[in-house]
């Protein structure tokens, strides 16, 4: 099976968030960049697939600072290969305009599944995957946390609300949007990723150039308001415990 | 284009989820602005009376046996068709497991533009701003909905779901497109597995996210919970880690809580945590970051490293019970 994983980086959301001076996106200028977690669990998914039942897994991503990094982790996870899209990704970069580019890219290389994060926190015009999924003509199912081949198909664990699952079989070539893989996702050693950057080699592709329609116009970005935002207790640790103690006791846990 | 606004109901097993009520009250206050009709589209089998819980001015149920449950394939063919060929100002559906599936899909297919995370509207008139929350809650972006037919998946928080039930809608039902050759079948639902606790019936919840960073801290956690009386539950990370069971998940995929005391440590308070403990009573947050939006649903917070106050707190608990 040839497998497809599709990862970007997203801001480090345990840094401070800063609007740029448009006040219509974010100040990525000091945004310490990440690889959007559940494209972490697409590619141990796709890892897992190729562990249980053999694939030849493919991680491709767009030219981001950082991104060799993430590629090159993926080798040591032992994807096969690795694909970087090359371009001008900054101005009209949305959701709409990075599937075509990634659609263009994947058309010749016949992949049985393409797994990717369900969404990506900055998505403000959907995810990528139904919509890469829509534009190759294949089947889409999000919300996955889980696959099993099966007989030239794939079933998808679906995730509903309240613990319920769904079982979906799907007819391939198909796109899906993982939300957890079945296993987390393993860690390695930065001394394998050092390894893997000696032996493993980084394909570059032009990009496709943007089609950004579809998008948005963002009139306006900012940090919610404070509005209805909690009483804030201070003092020392003791002094907070203290407080602690009285409203655990008011609401009944003492 | 009209000024109808759709909104594309959810339901799994009979029950219509509650995102679909939120989403009416929305359609409400958009279509006093548009001046259109809100429009319910049920898509199911033997689930008419589905319809009658609706505050719609008229129902568009399609019925089909591929249809009884959620299917994205299914449901593309079907709306792609209906949304397309109607038009509407707006069509709303769930940033859920059944919305977000199909919605970029129909994106492309109606080449209609599309806004994720709206929690709100704001309405001038015929200009319609969508306000998405983004980045886990911690920024809001500002969208001037395009003049065309726009999709919006909506998040739960900014409407009453209880202004979205009502009765009396009109119901029609639409010609059925060909529904051959589906590439993607549900086989079965599998029923979450009888756990040791049941969250939702829980008063007192002691909640880790990240912020407990190991899964030896889990004890901590536990430590209090016995003390207080109540059980451990969990935010996404944690249980993706493996450090606690589904069976804790609280939020979106997991439990939504109605707590007396709902303890978050080390929680930051993305939005597919918060739609599930916003039903409970007193919310206590812990957490390291100053803007954790957390803090924007708790009733109370504490802006500290949690480990650097667990052991006094501990201590003074176990105090106060003598």
């Amino acid at each position: 099976m040839n497998i497809i994983v599709i990862a970007s980086l997203v801001p480090d959301l345990v840094e401070e968030l800063e609007i740029d001076s448009s006040g219509t996106a974010l100040d990525t200028s000091w945004l310490r960049m990440i690889i959007n977690e559940f494209d972490d669990h697409a590619i141990e998914q796709a890892v897992l697939l190729k562990e249980r039942s053999g694939a030849n897994v493919t991680v491709m991503a767009i030219d981001q600072e950082g991104i060799d990094e993430v590629l090159f982790t993926a080798a040591a996870k032992e994807a096969d290969r690795l694909i970087k899209l090359t371009g001008d990704f900054g101005e009209g970069a949305n959701s709409h305009a990075l599937a075509r580019v990634f659609a263009a890219a994947i058309k010749d290389l016949a992949p049985d599944l393409i797994l990717t994060g369900v969404q990506a926190h900055t998505n403000l015009d959907g995810a990528i995957g139904p919509l890469l999924a829509a534009l190759l003509e294949m089947p889409f199912v999000g919300y996955v946390a889980g696959v099993k081949t099966a007989d030239g198909k794939v079933i998808a664990r679906k995730e509903y609300p309240g613990g319920l699952t769904g079982e979906m079989e799907v007819t391939l070539p198909a796109v899906m949007g993982v939300q957890a893989s079945e296993e987390p996702p393993r860690y390695v050693a930065v001394s394998k990723v050092r390894q893997a950057m000696k032996t493993a080699s980084i394909e570059e592709l032009p990009a496709a150039a943007l089609d950004p329609s579809g998008g948005l116009n963002v009139s306006r970005m900012y940090r919610p308001e404070a509005a209805g935002r909690a009483t804030m207790i201070e003092g020392s640790e003791e002094e907070i415990a203290e407080k602690l103690i009285e409203l655990f006791k008011e609401a009944g846990a003492l | 284009m009209n000024q109808d606004i759709y909104v594309v109901i959810e339901h799994v097993q009979g029950k219509v989820a509650e995102i679909s009520y939120t989403m009416l009250a929305a359609a409400r206050e958009l279509a006093q602005g548009s001046g259109g009709q809100v429009v319910a589209v049920l898509l199911g089998q033997k689930a008419q009376k589905l319809a009658e819980t609706l505050a719609a001015d008229k129902v568009l149920y399609v019925e089909h046996p591929a249809l009884e449950e959620f299917t994205p394939d299914a449901y593309l063919t079907v709306l792609a068709g209906l949304l397309g060929e109607a038009q509407p100002r707006v069509a709303l559906l769930g940033s859920t497991t059944i919305g977000s599936d199909v919605a970029g899909g129909l994106s492309e297919r109606m080449n209609a533009p599309m806004v994720s995370q709206c929690q709100k509207f704001q309405v001038d008139g015929g200009a319609i701003k969508s306000v998405s929350k983004i980045c886990g809650g911690k920024i809001m972006a500002e969208i001037d909905l395009p003049e065309t037919t726009t999709l919006v998946c909506m998040i739960p928080g900014g409407y009453a779901p209880e202004d979205g039930q009502g009765q009396g809608a009109s119901v029609e039902t639409p010609a059925v497109p060909e529904l051959e050759g589906l590439r993607v079948k549900l086989t079965s639902y599998i029923e979450p597995e009888a756990a040791d606790v049941d969250l939702e019936k829980e008063p007192i919840l002691v909640a880790v996210g990240r912020g407990i960073q190991n899964e030896d801290n889990i004890e901590l956690a536990q430590e209090l919970a016995d003390l207080l009386g109540g059980v451990v539950a969990g935010s996404r990370p944690v249980v993706d880690q493996g450090w606690l069971a589904t069976s804790r998940l609280v939020g979106k995929s997991g439990k939504s809580v109605k707590a007396k005391l709902y303890l978050a440590l080390g929680i930051s308070g993305a939005p597919e945590h918060v739609e599930g403990i916003t039903g409970s009573e007193t919310i206590i947050a812990i957490n390291s970051d100053p803007s954790a939006p957390i803090f924007d649903v708790a009733k109370y917070g504490v802006n500290i490293d949690l480990f650097d106050l667990i052991d006094p707190l501990l201590e003074q608990v176990k105090t106060a019970k003598g």
